[in-house]
This record gives structure tokens, sequence and C-alpha cells, in this order.
């Protein structure tokens, strides 16, 4: 009869007495070889565990506040590290086409302080200030090799003095304001233009100008009327009143009349192009007196 | 009765899941030694390879894992020490699924033990002209008189092998024809009821599903016969080491199935005793020079014995082989002549053919088949498993057919009445009183 009492193990005793070995697994090894066998368990054990050790460690390292702030400090630490290496540093900068005014204007109104990493430069929000500026057109903004910044304007060309107001504006020809003029006299090749909304129109006052060239300097300028239509103004207090519409057409009528009848010349006060089909003139006041006279004379009275 | 199927018919279904997840393990739980094999079914029934004929039924299938070890527990083939038996089929599984590395939780086994008995039944049905139906192939099936096998006695096989309509027998498949009266004989196995029970309590200590239990005589016969002793008659008897199971085949059905609980271990224990030596130098000395017949250079040829006791003069004895055949002899033959008791018994003289082939470890035996066709008839044979794929080498010999029967056993099953469906007037009168119960109960 085999043993049913199992006898202690005596590991360390080989000889014949000792019981032969039993080749059986044990229940437990048995267990584990079929649950190592098993697919879903191998997939655990090759993916999902080592998942899941690097997950628990982690939070575990995590858990604590001081550490989560270390680690924090070391990522921002590194961080700055690197932004701040003289490779990346901006150390000047460097303003092409612009007046020493603007030159001025820009390096005032510039948004960052240099020397700056250039991770740190927002040249959106540069562009769109140095874009701000009145008297710049265009602008661009990069970084140039060597860590300068370079800085290319279009600087708006004043084109126009517009008296309002408040003072003397210098326009440009789209009729955006460049700056402000002291004095009318400073800018005496530039034609005047006056009136409210004369800058929203500042195109075609510069058409009706070039039209009025062959007046050469007898002309003073324009003014607009009711935000809407031009006069256009001429010394000895005469007077051009042009269309809403194609008013550069009417002028050019005005001048085909004066060059063959000399016009303007002549003692009036005013040309009323208003109405295209019925152009009309008023007369000087002494002309009106005068013609009276030459009439009356005429009748014999 | 019909709750002695129930069993029998969840394993059915549990094989059946088995074979859909592809892979089952068989166990062939044996005196001497128990053997496991791991097969994949991957359906593929197509096996094309030059100079191979038709398969009878083990395409299929691969043998993927196969181990053997040692039996232990195990007495006339039932199991006997419960932990013991447990740890060596453990051991058999473990070193089977680490071949095959795949972890297999299906199981089908076999033993030989258990004292089977065969019976002979016999069914009537009136079919009052009616086509005949697969549920009157169940009502034929239960309307056969069962005889009373005695207390804690399991069916262990219950196999219709012939139907009989009006005037017409030996029909394998009567259904869709029309007939008066439809007949059926059955072959019934019985084996004990501890003995399934201890094999099922040992399976499912080793954390496996037991999807079938077969008689090892049944399977052994499936692939140690072949196709045409299978169906003009033959009997297969498989010396086991503890038991000799017997099994009659015809018209490719079992007709009846015995066990002589006498094996190779009788041998050995016989020469152990003769010749003075422990059992298992007493079984080197039966693999390696036994037989049953001598002639005239046995007497030269000496055996050392190599006995370990100590005694120099013990030990260095030596026996000539004709002594050893003469010790081997009368217990080989005392099988054979229980053998062709038990034959005689069930009339296999009446057969057509009286094929019969000798399978099991212990027809290894030298001049077996000589010795065998004086006792048992002219018509003997040795046989071996029939090749299934993947099979290793040293898995193909004639020790190895009942494993591979089971094999064959589990890939392509014979029909069972289990397998036919309940008759309706039978199946819902117990449901329908437990729900009446039920009502009655609650409200």
């Amino acid at each position: 009869m085999q043993p049913i009492i199992r006898a202690p193990r005596r590991s360390a005793q080989p000889g014949p007495s000792a019981r032969r070995a039993d080749p059986a697994p044990s229940r437990w090894s048995y267990r584990r070889q079929r649950l190592m066998l098993t697919p879903a368990f191998r997939l655990f054990l090759r993916a999902g565990l080592p998942l899941l050790v690097v997950a628990a460690l982690g939070l575990g390292y995590l858990a604590k506040e001081e550490r989560r702030d270390g680690l924090r400090l070391f990522a921002l630490d590194l961080r700055d590290q690197v932004i701040n290496r003289p490779e990346f540093m901006v150390q000047a900068m460097v303003i092409e086409g612009a007046s020493e005014s603007v030159d001025a204007d820009i390096r005032e109104i510039m948004p960052v302080d240099l020397p700056v990493s250039s991770f740190g430069l927002d040249l959106p929000l540069i562009l769109q200030t140095l874009r701000e500026l009145p008297a710049i057109k265009e602008a661009r903004v990069f970084v140039r090799n060597g860590g300068i910044l370079q800085i290319s304007i279009v600087e708006r060309t004043p084109a126009l003095v517009w008296r309002t107001r408040e003072g003397l504006e210098l326009l440009d020809d789209t009729g955006a304001i460049v700056r402000p003029a002291e004095t009318r006299a400073a800018y005496p090749d530039l034609p005047l233009v006056a009136g409210e909304g004369a800058d929203q129109a500042a195109a075609e006052a510069l058409a009706l100008l070039r039209a009025a060239g062959p007046l050469g300097s007898r002309v003073r300028g324009l003014v607009r009327i009711s935000q809407r239509r031009w006069d256009l103004v001429l010394d000895r207090g005469q007077r051009i009143q042009l269309p809403q519409k194609q008013p550069v057409q009417a002028l050019e009528r005005v001048l085909l009349m004066h060059k063959a009848q000399d016009l303007l010349e002549r003692d009036l006060a005013l040309v009323d192009m208003r109405l295209a089909d019925r152009p009309t003139i008023r007369m000087s006041e002494a002309a009106v007196d005068e013609w009276w006279r030459v009439r009356n004379v005429a009748l014999g009275d | 009765m019909i709750e002695l199927y129930e069993s029998q018919r969840a394993m059915r279904n549990m094989r059946k899941a088995a074979m859909q997840r592809g892979v089952v393990a068989i166990l062939d739980v044996g005196t001497s030694k128990i053997g496991c094999l791991v097969l994949r079914f991957d359906g593929a029934d197509k096996l094309e390879v030059e100079g191979v004929g038709p398969m009878a039924g083990q395409a299929g299938f691969r043998v993927i894992g196969a181990a053997t070890t040692r039996s232990r527990g195990v007495r006339f083939g039932e199991i006997h020490a419960m932990a013991e038996t447990e740890r060596a089929i453990r051991t058999a599984v473990q070193a089977a699924q680490k071949m095959a590395n795949i972890r297999v939780d299906h199981v089908i086994a076999c033993f030989s033990g258990a004292e089977p008995r065969s019976y002979g039944v016999a069914g009537q049905l009136d079919l009052q002209g009616n086509l005949v139906s697969e549920q009157d192939i169940g009502r034929v099936l239960s309307a056969c008189d069962i005889p009373d096998f005695g207390q804690g006695r399991e069916v262990l096989h219950a196999h219709p092998v012939n139907f009989a309509l009006d005037h017409r027998t030996g029909l394998g498949d009567p259904r869709g024809q029309v007939g008066q009266q439809l007949s059926v004989d059955m072959h019934m196995l019985t084996v004990d009821e501890i003995a399934i029970q201890n094999l099922a309590y040992c399976v499912k200590r080793c954390d496996l599903e037991l999807a079938g239990v077969a008689s090892s005589a049944y399977v052994s016969g499936l692939s140690a016969l072949v196709e045409d002793e299978l169906e003009l008659g033959a009997a297969c008897i498989d010396m086991g080491g503890g038991a000799t199971s017997i099994s009659v085949f015809m018209k490719k059905h079992m007709i009846f199935a015995d066990t002589v609980t006498m094996g190779g271990d009788h041998v050995t224990s016989d020469i152990s005793m003769g010749l003075q030596v422990p059992s298992n130098a007493a079984e080197r000395i039966k693999t390696l020079f036994g037989g049953v017949v001598a002639t005239g250079r046995d007497d030269s040829e000496m055996i050392e014995m190599r006995s370990e006791t100590g005694d120099w003069e013990h030990d260095r004895r030596t026996v000539s082989r004709a002594e050893l055949i003469g010790i081997m002899r009368p217990r080989v033959e005392e099988i054979l002549e229980e053998v062709r008791a038990r034959l005689d018994v069930a009339g296999f003289e009446h057969l057509p053919s009286q094929q019969i082939v000798l399978t099991g470890g212990g027809s290894q035996i030298p001049g077996l088949d000589g010795l065998a066709s004086r006792i048992l008839g002219q018509q003997v044979r040795l046989g071996r498993p029939l090749r299934v794929h993947g099979l290793p080498q040293a898995a193909t010999g004639p020790a190895f057919s009942a494993a591979v029967g089971l094999c064959l056993f589990a890939a392509h099953p014979q029909d069972e009445w289990w397998d036919f469906e309940i008759p309706v007037d039978r199946y819902p009168a117990r449901s329908l009183r437990r729900a009446m119960k039920w009502f009655k109960d609650n409200w």
C-alpha cells in the first residue's frame, strides 16, 4: 500500500531509502503553467503589466506635492536654459526705410526690450503695433541671422495738406493721415484740401488736382462740401462747383471753356457745374454793376 | 431513464464546444501508462498528399501535443488511488500542453476497466404507413426494453446497430422510407458508475472539463481494425497493462465488448515472482527478452538479472530465455483462453468473418500471434493503430491504439442514443409538472 499520509520532505537525503521523486507537477505549478499558456494572460503580461507598473510608479512618484513642484521647476528651468542660449538671443534692432522721426517713434513704441530670446518675440504683435503707427504704410518684421531683429518699413508719403478745424494734417494718396503739419508753409509743394470728409476722397482730390494742372498756380485748393462733392477754389476768390458724379470731366469742360474763351480770366465769382447740362456762372458784384452800366449806356438812358 | 442520458448529452454538447474552439485533449487512462494527446481541429478535411488514399476518419485534425507518463493509482483499468491518478493525469496533460504550446480545457477520456457489460436490446414502433422521420428514430430508440442493469451502472455507449423496416433488415438509415413497423437493434455498454465518477473527479481536479468518455475496448477497435474488418466482422483484443479488453465489430458497429482483468502487469508480476527480481527489473527483462514460443536456441541464451539487492550472488544470477518463456507463456495462454471464453459467450463463431486483431502494449510479445492463432483461431493478426496526422513516431506503436482510437472517436463520433431528439410526448411531462408546482408554491 502506498503511504497515505505524506511523509515530510527530506530534500537533502539522497540514497536508496529516499522516496522516488514524483514527476507530477504540483497543483499550483500546473495551474501556473496553464495560466501562462492562456493567450489573454500572455498578452496581459507582455503589454498590460509593464504599462501598469510604469503607470503605478509614475503616479506613486507624483503623489507628493513637493515632488510635483520640483518636477515642474526642473522643467521650467530646463526650458529657460534652452530659451536663453546665446544662439537664440536677439541683441539688436535694425529699422530700414524709416525717416528719423519715424525711427524714433518705432523705437519708442516697440513692445519688447532687447536683448530678448527669439522665443519671447511676438512678431505678430510687433507687426500690429507698427501698423498702428499712422506714418507707416507697410512693415515687415523678421529675425535675421546673428540675433538681429530687422524691421523693414515703407513710410507713407504725404500727398495732400488737409486743413481741418483742429489744424493741418498731412494725407497720403489713400487719404490716411501721415502726421500733423505745423504750418502750411512747411509744405509749399503739397496741394491743400479742406472740408469735412476730405480724407476719405483723397484719391478723387488728387485726380482733380491733376486735371486742374493747366491752371497752374492759380489753384488754391479743394473744398469738400457736405462730404459729397468738391469745390475747386482758385485765387481771386473764384470757385468752381463740381458735381458729385464725374467731377473730373466737369472740370475738364470748364478748362475747355477757359481755353476757348478765357473764362476764368474774366471777372467771375463762381462756375457752377453741378448740373451737367446747364453750366452756370456767377459774375462778381462789380462786374454785374459794370454790366448794368454798360447796358444802360447802350440803351441810352 | 431520460435523466441517465442528460450527462452524456451534456458531454456531447461540451465536445461540440471544444470542436468549435478547435483544441481538445485525449486522455487514455491505462494501468501501465497514461497518455495525453492534444488535437487541433482546423476543419481541413482534405489532405492532398501524393500516395495517400482516401481517409477513413483520421483527417480533419492534427495531433499537436503528445505525452505519456507512467501510470500511478490505476489498477485493472480503474482508478484506484484518486490523488495519485490525478497527479499522473496532471503530469501527462502538462507535458502535452507544453509540447502543443496551447492550453486545453476539454478532455475526452477512455478507460478499460469498470466491468463493462454488453447488452443487445431491441425496440419496435408502429408507423402506420408513415414516412420514418428523425422523431421516429428517437421514439423507437426509447421504445427499446431496457434490461435491468443493476444498481450503480451507467450506460457508456448506446449505439443503434441495425434498423429494420417491416421485413427488410440491415438498414443503415431508415429515414424517409415508408413502412408499417420500425424496429431497431441497439448495443448498450454499461460500466460501473463509480469508475466514471472517479474519472470525472480526477479530471475536474486538474481544472479540465470532461467532454466525453469512451470505453477503450471500443476506441482501440476503431483504430486497430481496418475498414473491411470493421464491416465484415472482427474482434479487437487490446492487451493492456492491467486489463485486456475485447470488442467485436460488425457493420462498422461495436456489437460486443468485454474486459478480461488480466494483462501485461500480471506477466510482469509472474516474472518478478518466478525469478525473484523487483518488478521494474522484471518489466525490463520482459520487454527486452520476453517471448512465448521457445526454440532450442533459447536454452543457451542467458539473461542477466541485474537486480540491486547488494547480495552479489543474488544479483549476478542468470536465467536462460527458455526459462523466461516458460514463466510468461502460461500467463499469456491464460489471458488468451479467457478471451476465447468471452468470445465464445458472445457467439463470435457465428460471425461471417472471424478475424482477430491483437493490439495494445501486450501484443508486442514476440511470437504472440502464433500462440494466439492456436487458441483463438486461424485468422489472427497483430494490429497497429491507424496513422493520424502529426502523431510522434514514439506514439505510433500498438500500445497507443486506444489513444489514437479516441482521436478518431473525437473527430468522427458514431451516433448514439442521446444524439437523437427525445420524443415529444415524453419530453415535456416532467417540466410541465415542475412549472405547475412552481406556480402552486408561489401563488
